[in-house]
């Protein structure tokens, strides 16, 4: 290492060191103060009062992230924090894992909730037919399912607009004309599309399960208007849809109980799939990217450590120093 | 001869050779990767695909 500093270096610090009084010889007899000097050094810095400040902006910044709060400063709430909707629970979806598709039995099961509950209020305005086939049902079955509804389709060759049964190539019937429509049927209230309402809400599909699952009672003092339901979920807390899903509502052409967790539990899942159709070839092909990667990464660093270890292990003669 | 020596003298020789191993041996390594990460995605997936359900419905039809 010293070979590579400039050649007066040495020579120059030995001089400062003849040069200096007495006074500092004594300091460097003594056995501490060379340690303490430098810690001391250390504590005045800069760098020491900016890592101090950063490491207490940085914790205090934290705990609010974490808890809301202020660190000891303590707070009295008028409101419960329902009041702008609880956290929804984590639930155990079956594609919850990073490798895991859809259930789709759940799927096919979750369909038959959305129509025969959802449907009569809410529409699915971009999901077709199609989007079915392979997924949760056989082409002949969607074929049957779409012919059932009538859209209107034309002009035909007198100008005229007609009737026609559905194809699979319709998008899934509205059950409303119109926003203005839909608003009169619920009192004001606008039923959301739910074709992307998975991505479309905070939380996903544990808020959607935790809603449809989390009506109750409203908790003593808070006053709902006529028309509204409770639920500790919903920001604001009232919500002008009712609950919907009680035990046995639907009969499951599968066996599966129709228990009202159940039914939650399938219509989440197929709302899911209606937000996220791609969701299993993402996951396959991350896996197969993860995989891709990772081993790529491996043989770049193997040919790194190959071609540098010719650099990293030469050894530099000092032959030639003047002096 | 040493396996390298032959394998250069097979394989990278003549440039013509060389760039259709490395083109069929692209083709055979997707292929086969992509059979692999489908076999274990289908094991680990087990019954929930709509490949594992598809016949309840499909001999229902034909019913």
């Amino acid at each position: 290492m010293l070979s590579r500093l400039p050649q007066g270096a040495l020579k120059n610090a030995a001089r400062n060191v003849n040069a200096s009084r007495s006074a500092v010889r004594a300091r460097f007899a003594s056995t501490t103060s060379g340690s303490s000097s430098a810690f001391q050094t250390f504590l005045n810095s800069r760098a020491a009062l900016a890592s101090a400040t950063l490491a207490t902006v940085g914790s205090v910044a934290w705990y609010a992230h974490l808890y809301g709060s202020l660190p000891f400063f303590p707070e009295v709430h008028a409101n419960s924090p329902a009041e702008e909707g609880l956290h929804p629970p984590q639930y155990p979806w079956s594609h919850k894992g990073l490798l895991d598709s859809f259930d789709h039995a759940s799927i096919r099961r979750g369909y038959q909730v959305y129509r025969e509950v959802c449907a009569a209020c809410h529409s699915l305005d971009r999901i077709a037919w199609r989007n079915l086939v392979g997924v949760s049902h056989t082409a002949d079955e969607v074929k049957v399912m779409a012919e059932e509804v009538e859209y209107e389709d034309g002009p035909n060759d007198q100008g005229e607009m007609f009737q026609r049964p559905g194809k699979l190539s319709d998008y899934m019937p509205p059950p409303y004309p119109n926003e203005e429509a839909a608003r009169s049927s619920n009192g004001g209230a606008l039923p959301p599309d739910l074709s992307l309402i998975v991505k479309a809400r905070h939380g996903g599909p544990d808020y959607i399960f935790a809603l449809l699952t989390g009506y109750t009672e409203p908790p003593a003092g808070f006053e709902i208007r006529d028309g509204m339901n409770y639920n500790a979920y919903f920001p604001g807390n009232a919500i002008s849809m009712a609950r919907v899903l009680f035990d046995g509502l639907v009969e499951y052409e599968d066996g599966t109980s129709a228990t009202t967790s159940q039914m939650a539990k399938d219509v989440v899942t197929f709302l899911n799939w209606a937000a996220e159709p791609e969701h299993d070839e993402r996951k396959k092909a991350g896996l197969k990217a993860v995989i891709l990667f990772s081993a790529l990464t491996a043989i770049s660093l193997y040919v790194k450590r190959y071609k540098w270890s010719y650099i990293k292990s030469r050894k530099i003669r000092k032959c030639c120093l003047v002096d | 001869m040493s396996i390298a020596n032959t394998f250069y003298n097979v394989f990278v020789k003549r440039n013509s050779v060389y760039v259709t191993t490395i083109f069929a041996g692209a083709f055979a390594f997707g292929v086969g990767f992509d059979l692999g990460v489908t076999s274990f995605w289908d094991r680990w997936n087990q019954g929930k695909q709509w490949k594992d359900i598809r016949h309840k419905y499909v001999e229902a039809e034909s019913d």
